[in-house]
């Protein structure tokens, strides 16, 4: 398990990040993270890896449990749900 | 009040129902006004000078003659519009893509535009004015751009996802890989492998309604815009950006749109026609000719794609593998990533991945395109999935069942699936009527499936009670198919009226708050989201009056079928206030009656597809018909059936001209040689058969109604259903979109002598 940002307790997420991201992290294609929301798990990543910040202005969506949400930052991260940090992908 | 977006389960009233569209009579009238039907006292010609040349250093512009011609009231160059962007590199790119600085980079990139007090005066100002260019060598072709010698686009691009970072430039944008398992391994499991590599070529959205505005900048620093747009803020705030100026003094106004597709969610004419009425002190109206739009706003990507899929005989595939190379045009942006995420999200593979690289070359910037990237990645995927079925003597559609993703599949762009319809559409399609209709002679059939992603973002929405009770809604999304109808049949649902009794029109930019674009099939999702939680609000405040007016608590009134009800034996022979009832007495109870709703319509789901086409190939001249063509899609809940019909045949419609005849052709000087309808055909109602469409409802759980967005995915399997329909029908695999009629009759002589 990595130190990045997660602490000790029962809400930790395993956050699952697309190629683009894995560079900015030591190469993992994982990071533990005990955000509850989607602005503190960005807050927790940029502060971590400042890298990924420019991805966040850019637009990173986040897939919970398989729904996508772009913008609402305050979504919470449930127990056990499944993350994901997409591109954020425009439409036609 | 919190926002709940749960779906409601209960029966509709009025949802569902065919009612007739508002902006029908309209429409079929003329009396609709569209990007060019606005005037303005004293308003000017705008016109663009376009570059000749595919890529060229521009030395000099010179428009003193120019400025010397009567009549002549502005002329403007990049100097006109400096870079206010602070290092925001996609805002500096389309600023440069509307006006070109110090090269230009493709064949009708803007260098130069006047305003003048006539077209004749404003053709003659563009011819007097002399561009100064060093031309410089280009590429137009994918494959060619990515080669190491290529003619450089910009000395600013090192190929992002390489490490270490490259330390030469080139028009590499980006690699980008997604999947997981073990692909290597599981092609050693397979029995037999396919591999095979496509080509697609560019073409454009195709939009009926050129691109035009009206641009009236006053000197005093306030700016009005009326232009044919899918996104009026977006467009206010990148002019506003791009010009320096407040967004609140930019005030934008929507046309009826005659199409968009994607192609009208990026600014091109717009910022010029502005900064030219900021010169000229007067307003410039600026329509693109239909040479411009082919030229100088955003077809979609070409490609060219290596697929490779291995499976064992009883039809398990083991692993699958795509490599997809998409030019994106003159700017760096991220097409065939989006290819990459798309093209395998039908199914459950335990291995598979696929690897994106994204190039510039002298061509217009890509914009999107109904679903964008998706039908050249499916294409590619489609057609393959039929040459595996063959190899191990499958039935096309039994294969795709049999490795369809379903709830819990692990996504090949990575999460985990909800629910979703991929399983059904293709059940569906199994067993329709048209999969055991006859076949003529010189006929195939073909089936292929597709996927694509749905959108909420923010909206705003205002629902406003009229004194004699009637309803209207102002909405910041544009109506591009339907919407209009669609909200007022949520707002009416909710309220409990009649359709008739609700009005919906697409609102001002400084009316609203912001709204994103018609784009992401988001329009009725997001919108018809914002219109109930707005209606649900405009009905508290219809309760707390009728308390008022009854004299009783608020929480002893309920609201049912349209109308106050007070509640509790003592009030049982109090008749029921209808909102016409509560609204004559809106001023005394506390003035007007509204709702207002400002959201985020996030957690959209996913989008499924199956299409079935026949087609029949002349073997004399290579041309194919379609003789009949079936859409199979999960639509959530249909929320104006016809609509979702009409979505429906429009995305096979346009994906027949993609497959057979649409194509972007270029000289070896770099300029296009078809920037015309006449050369660059797109179907006419004479080349198509009655689309037939199926609708399946599976609502999503996060939307009141259950609606899924509809506008795009339709788009995605005609490519590669038309490629299995010639390759049943004529026994030749085309792997080149389109399949003109020479491409096709080269792939049949090719096979016979063989």
């Amino acid at each position: 398990m990595t130190q990045f940002p997660a602490t000790e307790g029962d809400h930790i997420h395993t956050v699952h990040l697309w190629g683009a991201l894995r560079p900015l992290v030591g190469g993992r294609e994982t990071v533990e993270s005990s955000a509850r929301t989607i602005r503190e798990l960005f807050r927790l990543l940029s502060e971590a890896y400042p890298g990924v910040e420019a991805h966040i202005k850019r637009g990173v969506a986040v897939s919970i449990d398989g729904k996508i949400y772009r913008d609402q930052w305050d979504t919470e991260l449930p127990p056990g749900a499944e993350i994901y940090l997409m591109p954020r992908i425009p439409g036609g | 009040m919190p926002l709940d977006t749960s779906l409601v389960r209960k029966p509709f009233k009025v949802i569902g129902t065919r009612v007739r569209r508002p902006d029908g009579i309209d429409k079929v009238t003329g009396r609709a006004k569209y990007g060019a039907d606005a005037f303005a006292p004293g308003q000017l010609v705008g016109l663009v000078l376009r570059s000749p040349h595919a890529h060229a250093k521009i030395r000099k512009i010179d428009t003193s003659k120019a400025e010397k011609l009567p009549g002549v009231k502005a002329i403007i160059t990049s100097a006109d519009l400096p870079d206010l962007t602070g290092g925001d590199r996609s805002m500096r790119d389309i600023l440069e893509n509307c006006m070109a600085r110090s090269k230009a980079l493709y064949d009708g990139h803007a260098v130069a535009a006047v305003a003048a007090v006539d077209m004749h005066t404003a053709k003659q100002a563009l011819k007097l004015i002399k561009v100064d260019y060093q031309v410089l060598p280009h590429v137009t072709d994918v494959d060619e751009a990515l080669k190491p010698n290529a003619p450089l686009l910009h000395d600013d691009i090192f190929t992002e996802g390489i490490e270490p970072k490259p330390t030469k430039p080139s028009n590499f944008i980006k690699i980008a890989e997604y999947g997981h398992g073990d692909v290597e391994a599981g092609f050693k499991e397979a029995d037999v492998i396919i591999e095979k590599s496509y080509k697609t070529e560019q073409t454009h959205q195709g939009y009926i309604e050129p691109h035009a505005c009206l641009a009236n900048v006053s000197p005093d620093g306030t700016g009005e815009l009326w232009v044919t747009t899918q996104g009026p803020f977006v467009y206010r705030n990148q002019c506003a950006a791009l010009l320096g100026m407040d967004i609140n003094k930019l005030r934008v106004t929507s046309s009826e749109i005659g199409g968009g597709f994607g192609g009208k969610t990026h600014v091109w004419g717009e910022p010029v026609a502005l900064a030219l009425s900021r010169k000229a002190n007067r307003p410039v109206k600026l329509v693109m000719t239909r040479d411009e739009v082919f030229r100088a706003t955003g077809p979609t990507s070409s490609s060219s794609i290596d697929i490779k899929i291995g499976v064992r005989k009883d039809g398990t595939i083991t692993a699958a593998f795509a490599e997809l190379r998409y030019q994106n045009g003159a700017f760096p942006f991220t097409w065939a990533e989006f290819g990459a995420m798309t093209c395998w999200a039908c199914y459950d593979f335990k291995n598979v991945k696929s690897v994106s690289k994204d190039v510039v070359l002298n061509r217009p910037k890509c914009a999107a395109y109904r679903a964008p990237s998706a039908p050249i990645a499916a294409f590619a995927v489609e057609s393959t999935m039929d040459l595996v079925a063959a190899a191990i003597g499958m039935d096309p559609v039994d294969l795709r069942i049999k490795n369809a993703a379903k709830e819990g599949t692990k996504s090949s762009y990575g999460p985990v699936y909800g629910p979703i319809g991929i399983g059904p559409t293709l059940e569906a399609a199994k067993n329709h009527p048209h999969m055991k209709a006859k076949l003529g002679k010189n006929q195939g059939r073909g089936m292929a499936c597709g996927f694509w992603f749905n959108f909420g973002g923010q909206t705003c929405v205002d629902v406003n009670v009229t004194p004699d009770g009637s309803v209207t809604v102002a909405v910041g999304t544009v109506d591009v198919g339907g919407s209009r109808a669609s909200l007022a049949l949520a707002v009416a649902e909710e309220l409990g009226v009649p359709y008739e009794q609700v009005r919906v029109i697409v609102a001002d930019t400084s009316s609203l708050g912001h709204n994103d674009m018609t784009d992401g099939s988001r329009g009725t999702f997001s919108s018809s989201m914002a219109a109930v939680d707005a209606t649900r609000k405009a009905i508290q405040t219809l309760r707390e009056r009728a308390a008022k007016i009854w004299e009783i608590p608020v929480d002893e009134v309920e609201w049912m079928d349209g109308t106050a009800r007070a509640v509790g034996e003592k009030h049982g022979n109090k008749a029921p206030l209808s909102v016409k009832d509560i609204s004559a007495q809106a001023a005394n109870t506390g003035g007007p009656i509204a709702g207002h709703s400002e959201i985020v319509a996030d957690g959209a789901g996913v989008s499924f597809a199956t299409h079935i086409c026949d087609a029949e190939v002349d073997p004399e001249t290579g041309r194919t018909s379609i003789k009949r063509y079936t859409v199979i899609q999960d639509a959530g809940k249909a929320m104006h059936p016809s609509y979702v019909e009409g979505q429906y045949q429009g995305g096979a419609a346009q994906g027949i001209g993609w497959a057979l005849n649409e194509e972007y052709i270029y000289g070896k000087d770099g300029r296009l040689q078809n920037a015309g309808f006449l050369d660059y055909r797109i179907p006419v109602c004479s080349d198509l058969p009655m689309i037939d469409t199926q609708i399946l409802e599976i609502p999503t759980p996060n939307h009141p109604s259950g609606v899924r967005g509809v506008g795009e995915t339709s788009i995605v399997p005609p490519l590669g259903a038309i490629a299995n329909a010639i390759s049943n029908a004529a026994g030749v695999r085309l792997n080149h979109i389109p399949m003109s009629p020479p491409r096709v009759l080269k792939a049949i002589k090719a096979a016979k002598k063989k």
